[in-house]
């Protein structure tokens, strides 16, 4: 293993903490990941010693806060590999979704366009865009999955066949399967069919677990969340092109956002500022800057290989429980460590309450992504994830709760 | 409390051998279906009524085990009951859910069992599933309607 996770755990004060005298196995940071000293400690710092407002202060806490929130930009932007210019901060990745929807797609599709998007959707990246097709009647064409959990690519190649794809809206990482999709192949995909394509990517699962380069990926617009990859929460960013960005009209209006305002009307102000209306949030860039510092620190290949062993962790031990069925890709190369499963005859409602009684965090329910709930014909799942500050210790009592909830559950 | 304090045995025995559990009644008056989309639950129930008296009642559906008890030992407390009187038991348990002390235990027969469930906030929609079925049901035959689908927000 590249990182020492029983000293890494010690930096997360949440992580020290006992329920009913059971250790603490926080095993859902596919919902919200913890949050280590550091982050805590950074936005203590601007709350406390450079409190202020951004932008046009001319003493010297102002200066220091502006420098803290246009640094995390420039973190941010070094991480993923992107221009800060293209770098837009937003509340989460639900907004930088809606920042597209609106700012783009909705200024561009109508009657005869079609959207491309997947079945695997987070309720963030589709209810934007199908709330648009039906107010502005283009058509949402759905990349269906494989067996294994997979985007059926073959099937994706014959949807963009017509020409009339102009947008992809598409999920990097599964919050549900685990998946990871080839997103680059998809933009490729439906570039091939129709070059002026644009393609939107939903990262929210994938930027806390994986390397990822936008400019690799070579895709048009990114939306990550901050508090999924250690950062505080009401912080998130859309990366995008900058050049489209230009392009684009402002999704919110207001202060800061502006060039010049007169009673009549306004002119905007340059990129990424012009999609950034009113006070943003300071003390939580500064928390979300610590937060890259120390992903960075440790290596986003090294967090990649330590979650793929932890899949194949997951995989092994709770899929090898009688009666538990795992959603999504059974190789654990092609996918995170987000595993959802099911334990038959009991509601993953019960399996989460008695491993939550004895500790053990995991999500259930639909996921937010309730389209794809109905494609696996299922209501709900319990889910585990896992993130860096999990090791193969924290299995067993996994394992130990859902074999009690199948115990306490027997009919 | 405990978990499992929550899931007394009386709970436990109503969601392995539920009471009333079918997916459909002979002369039935009234079919509704419940869902709760955050939890995934789904729940079928059909109404029986003979002289304004709940005659016989029996739910289906998918949901956790509180869900699928809660509705088992309401149907047990409520056959037999005028509908107003049902209707009336129905508001007793839904206070007791939010925190108040029945003023009919006895009524509420294993009912009262669920009387610790208020204290798991998340739970206590389970718990009330199969009760806010029955008093829908009640309300839609009462404005002579014979079908009546209902989607919880929270």
């Amino acid at each position: 293993m590249a990182f020492d996770v029983p000293a890494l755990r010690k930096e997360f004060p949440t992580l020290q903490r006992e329920i009913d005298g059971h250790r603490l196995v926080y095993l859902d940071s596919g919902a919200s990941s913890q949050t280590p000293r550091v982050v805590l400690d950074a936005m203590d710092r601007y709350y406390s010693w450079s409190r202020s407002n951004v932008h046009r202060g001319v003493y010297q806490l102002a200066e220091e806060a502006t420098d803290l929130y246009e640094g995390a930009r420039e973190k941010l932007a070094t991480f993923l590999d992107a221009d800060p210019r293209g770098v837009v901060f937003t509340k989460n990745a639900t907004e930088g979704c809606n920042l597209v929807a609106y700012s783009w797609v909705r200024r561009e599709l109508g009657p005869g366009d079609a959207l491309l998007t997947t079945v695997m959707e987070h309720h963030a990246n589709h209810v934007p865009f199908t709330t648009a097709a039906n107010e502005l009647g283009f058509e949402v064409r759905h990349i269906p999955l494989t067996d294994d959990g997979q985007l059926d690519l073959d099937a994706a190649r014959e949807l963009v066949a017509d020409g009339k794809v102009r947008f992809l809206a598409a999920v990097h990482v599964s919050n549900v399967l685990g998946t990871i999709n080839d997103v680059a192949e998809l933009a490729r995909i439906v570039r091939d069919a129709n070059p002026d394509a644009k393609v939107h990517i939903d990262g929210a699962q994938a930027v806390p677990h994986l390397p990822v380069s936008f400019r690799g990926l070579d895709v048009d617009f990114y939306a990550i969340t901050g508090h999924k990859m250690l950062g505080p929460t009401g912080i998130g960013a859309l990366i995008a092109r900058p050049e489209l960005l230009e392009s684009m009209e402002p999704f919110l209006t207001g202060g800061d956002m502006i060039r010049d305002v007169t009673l009549e009307g306004a002119t905007w102000n340059d990129i990424p500022h012009k999609f950034e209306a009113g006070t943003p949030m300071i003390a939580e860039a500064a928390g979300l800057g610590a937060a890259v510092d120390l992903l960075t620190e440790l290596g986003m290949d090294a967090v990649r290989e330590h979650e793929a062993d932890m899949a194949a962790g997951l995989l092994d031990s709770v899929g090898g429980i009688d009666g538990v069925t795992i959603h999504g890709p059974s190789d654990p190369t092609l996918r995170g460590a987000a595993v959802s499963f099911a334990v038959d005859g009991i509601h993953p409602h019960d399996v989460g309450a008695m491993l939550g009684s004895k500790g053990v965090c995991v999500r259930v329910g639909h996921h937010c992504t309730k389209p794809l709930m109905r494609c696996l014909g299922l209501t709900a799942s319990a889910r585990a994830s896992a993130y860096i500050y999990n090791d193969r210790d924290d299995l067993e009592p996994l394992v130990d709760g859902i074999e009690a909830a199948k115990t306490f559950f027997a009919r | 409390m405990s978990l499992e304090d929550m899931y007394q045995e009386i709970i436990l025995d109503h969601y392995r051998k539920p009471l009333n559990r079918a997916p459909s009644l002979d002369d039935e008056a009234v079919a509704v279906h419940h869902s709760n989309p955050l939890c995934g639950d789904e729940m079928g129930l059909r109404l029986r009524v003979v002289d304004d008296a709940v005659d016989a009642v029996v739910f289906d559906g998918e949901g956790c085990s509180i869900s699928q008890a809660a509705a088992s030992a309401m149907t047990d407390a409520v056959i037999g009951r005028d509908l107003k009187d049902a209707l009336d038991l129905t508001e007793d348990f839904r206070r007791m859910m939010h925190g108040d002390e029945p003023t009919r235990a006895d009524d509420l027969k294993d009912g009262i069992a669920f009387q610790g469930v208020a204290k798991f906030p998340v739970r206590v929609k389970c718990a009330l599933l199969g009760w806010m079925a029955l008093k829908d049901a009640i309300e839609t035959y009462e404005r002579g309607a014979s079908a009546h689908t209902v989607t919880h927000e929270e």
